[in-house]
Parts: C-alpha cells; sequence; structure tokens
C-alpha cells in the first residue's frame, strides 16, 4: 500500500509539473497488464508455468483476461472470476486484443537468432594440453561483423593462468543454421606456475590470435559455438611462441 | 408514401434524441493501445543463496556456501551459474603424524564456481497433507567450472541433482546433491578426487 500511495504522489508531481503523462511514465509507475479476448474453443489454466503442473480453470471463447507476467513461454493470466493461472504461449497466439486486432505472441527462433544483437557463452577447450574455462560476450554490429570479449581461465597441470581477449568475428553467412566464421584478435595471457612445482615467477605476455569457427543454432536461445584458435604469445624472450587451442561451448543469444 | 414513412418514424427519432441528451457529454473511451508482448513483465532469472555441507576427499566434512544465479531458457532447460566456499580439514596424516602440515591456512580455504546446464526432468505438483498442493520438480544438473583447491585452481566437472520447492511464484527453495569432480596430485600421484555437496537454498524469481 506503501509503495502505491508514493506511486500516486510521485504521479501527481509529475502531473503538476505539466509534463506529458506518455505511455512511458506510465509503464514507469505500473506494471503492464493487457487484456487480451480468448478466440480459441478454449484456453487452460495450469497452475504453474509447465506442462506438468494440472489444468484448473478453462476460459472460455470470448472471456477476457488480463496478462500479468511471463516465464519462458508461459504466461500468467487472471480470468473473470479471479483465477490467476499459466497459460502456454501457443493457446494466447490466436486472442485479440480489446479493440479486436490480433495480438503479436513472437516465439524464439531462427529468425530472431538472424537478427541478434547480444550473445552471451562459455566454452570449455583444450590449449596446448591444459584445460580452459572461457566467457564471453559478443556484440553484433552487422548481422555479417561481430565484436567479442572473452575471458578464459587456463588449468594445466603444471601451470595455471588466466587470458583476456578481445576479437572481431566474420560471418560470411550469417542466416545459416551451421554459419561459420572467421575471427581475429589480440589480448593478455598471465601464467603462473603449479604450487606443487618449483618454477621461475610468472609471466605476462601479450598474444595475438586468428582463427576458425561455427555457430550452430539449436533451438529457443540456444547456439552451439566451436572454435580453432591459433595463439602468438609476443614473449620477451628471442622467439615468439605459437599455441593452438580448441574449444566447444554453448551460448544464449538476445 | 413517403410522407407516411417519415410521420411513423417521427416518434422513434424523437425518443433517440431524448436518449441523447441524457448522454454525459464526454463519453471517456478507455485509451486503447495495440498490445505489446514485449513490455509484459518477464521473469526468467532466479537468484539466491545456499548452504550446507561438503565432504573434500582426504579433509574432512566442512560447512559450506555461495551464490548461485539461473537463468530458464524455456520449461525444460535453465543455465546457472554458482560460487562457493568451504575449507579444508586436515587429513588423517596430518593428525597422525602430529605436526606435519600439507597445506597452509590460507590453502585450506576452498572456493569454486561453475557453470552448468539443468534440465527439469520430472516437473509437477507436490502434495503436502490432504490440504496443500506446491509446485516444484526434481532436476538434473552438469557442468564445468574451477575448484581453487589447495592453492592451485584445478578443472572441475560437477554433476548433481536436485529438488525445487515453489512455494509462491516469485519464491523458490532448493536441496541440491552434487558431485565436484577433479583431478589432483597434492597428496603426491594424481588422481580423480570426488567431492560431494550437500545443501539447500533460496532463490527469488526477477
Amino acid at each position: 500500500m506503501h509503495t502505491r500511495t508514493w506511486r500516486k504522489r510521485l504521479g501527481r508531481i509529475v502531473w503538476a509539473l505539466g509534463l506529458c503523462w506518455s505511455a512511458g511514465a506510465a509503464a514507469w509507475f505500473e506494471d503492464y497488464t493487457p487484456s487480451v479476448i480468448v478466440t480459441d474453443p478454449y484456453i487452460e489454466l495450469h497452475t504453474g508455468p509447465g506442462r506438468g503442473y494440472p489444468v484448473f480453470y478453462v476460459a472460455g471463447q470470448g472471456e477476457e483476461v488480463v496478462v500479468l507476467k511471463r516465464r519462458t513461454d508461459w504466461f500468467k493470466v487472471r480470468g473473470r472470476r479471479d483465477n490467476e493461472g499459466w497459460v502456454h504461449i501457443d493457446q494466447l497466439r490466436h486472442t485479440l486484443d480489446l479493440e479486436g486486432n490480433p495480438v503479436e505472441f513472437g516465439e524464439v527462433g531462427r529468425a530472431q537468432y538472424a537478427s541478434r544483437r547480444w550473445e552471451v557463452g562459455m566454452t570449455g577447450g583444450d590449449l596446448e594440453g591444459a584445460a580452459t574455462l572461457g566467457g564471453y560476450v559478443g556484440f553484433a554490429l552487422t548481422p555479417n561483423i561481430g565484436l567479442q570479449v572473452e575471458g578464459a581461465q587456463i588449468l594445466g597441470d603444471f601451470s595455471d593462468g588466466h587470458m583476456v581477449t578481445g576479437s572481431i568475428l566474420m560471418f560470411p553467412f550469417p542466416s545459416w543454421r551451421v554459419s561459420p566464421f572467421f575471427t581475429i584478435g589480440t589480448g593478455m595471457i598471465w601464467i603462473s606456475p603449479q604450487t606443487t612445482i618449483v618454477q621461475s615467477e610468472d609471466r605476462r605476455d601479450e598474444i595475438a590470435h586468428a582463427g576458425v569457427g561455427a555457430n550452430v543454432y539449436l533451438s529457443d536461445r540456444f547456439v552451439l559455438r566451436m572454435e580453432y584458435k591459433r595463439h602468438t604469445v609476443l614473449t620477451s624472450r628471442d622467439d615468439n611462441q605459437e599455441i593452438d587451442q580448441w574449444k566447444a561451448g554453448f551460448s544464449l543469444f538476445f | 408514401m413517403l410522407a407516411a414513412l417519415w410521420v411513423c418514424s417521427a416518434p422513434s427519432l424523437a425518443a433517440e434524441d431524448d436518449a441523447l441528451d441524457l448522454e454525459p457529454l464526454v463519453v471517456r473511451e478507455p485509451e486503447r493501445q495495440p498490445v505489446d508482448v514485449d513490455r509484459i513483465d518477464t521473469e526468467n532469472f532466479e537468484v539466491g543463496i545456499f548452504g550446507g555441507v561438503m565432504s573434500v576427499e582426504d579433509f574432512g566434512v566442512n560447512p559450506v556456501y555461495g551464490l548461485r544465479l539461473t537463468y530458464h531458457v524455456n520449461e525444460d532447460f535453465f543455465v546457472e551459474g554458482s560460487y562457493g566456499r568451504t575449507r579444508l580439514d586436515q587429513t588423517s596424516f596430518e593428525e597422525l603424524s602430529g605436526g606435519a602440515r600439507l597445506l597452509t591456512d590460507s590453502e585450506r580455504d576452498m572456493s569454486f564456481y561453475s557453470v552448468s546446464l539443468g534440465y527439469n526432468l520430472l516437473p509437477g505438483e507436490a502434495f503436502v497433507g490432504g490440504r496443500y498442493a506446491f509446485k516444484g520438480g526434481l532436476y538434473l544438473l552438469g557442468g564445468a567450472g574451477s575448484t581453487e583447491f589447495g592453492g592451485d585452481d584445478r578443472c572441475t566437472v560437477n554433476l548433481g541433482v536436485g529438488y525445487r520447492f515453489i512455494p509462491t511464484d516469485w519464491m523458490a527453495l532448493q536441496l541440491n546433491v552434487r558431485d565436484h569432480i577433479f583431478d589432483s596430485d597434492l597428496l603426491g600421484q594424481d588422481e580423480t578426487r570426488h567431492n560431494l555437496e550437500f545443501s539447500g537454498g533460496v532463490t527469488l524469481f526477477f
């Protein structure tokens, strides 16, 4: 109740200031809970957001339901008699808004994958015999070109380390389900020996890499990522060191 | 003919005029906008804490606690990131030998992180007595991460099973049994170590 009065007060202040009561301001102060009208013969309200939860109420054709919130592909709705339950997106796809226009209940699929902006993922791999665990964030500048920042932990038998890299990725065929890419980038690598081994001090070097890989669209927001990179460690010694990295993982896109 | 029609319809027209006069001058139409599904509040994330006990092979059983963040991709799969801390006791060798110490005090702090993929294997309702039904479900987990064990980072695979109990739409309770598996040569030769975590947690959906 307390927050509601505060919301009202804030609302009045905004009104008094003569600001336009735009849809955006309204959305800031209250949850967006639109009403839709059932046009299928009926929709089933489950007790929870999943097919394993039983149906406890059926809203018939023509009934108005209020959509309260969403979890994955399930929407929590309130029916005519204040019954609250969860409905799958497939059953809401044919509903109408109060004007009688169809409501666009979009589903995440290949089309969304092709126009993705952000990709967040993790990989596991092998770096010259040591295990690597990495996380990355990618941003698509265009469907063909992406930027990526990656951090990885290196877990070897004799030494541990970290690696941070920034890369550019080029996708020549972004709409393919199996979409190959080329990548180049640069970064830093830190290596320190294991405590059970008596050895010299920690090392920090610049690295540059070139690689190839592929994104495989799985379903929903899941993408499988496979990659091979060849790193050149720009050491302070006479020779640069070349190391190979193989990795695979999965990502979610948004 | 036309005149007759006009005479017949005139009273009804007059009646409608009266009705219109009674209507308020301003008719307030609710402002209707097309439904924007993207603006509906989504609650696919779950964040929370966990605590319990962890048995580290050769190093005894100690309290474990940590943080968890879960993203529900669809009703079947979720991705979970977790970070935890525990403590290593003395091994039997250290206790029996008297003074020998394998690890320094700071090396006895053990921490781990992991990213796992979860699958809701048996979702459904659970019944408590005859009156109450609660949402929940059994899930399986598997993932990879790293464990700081005896001062070194070890690549760690974790496998587990848990039960999620959802008393309200915005909160969940979990029970977890997990095996954290890694290789270590801390006690001489390289061996695979199984470390069992038994924990409970509270999470909030947002």
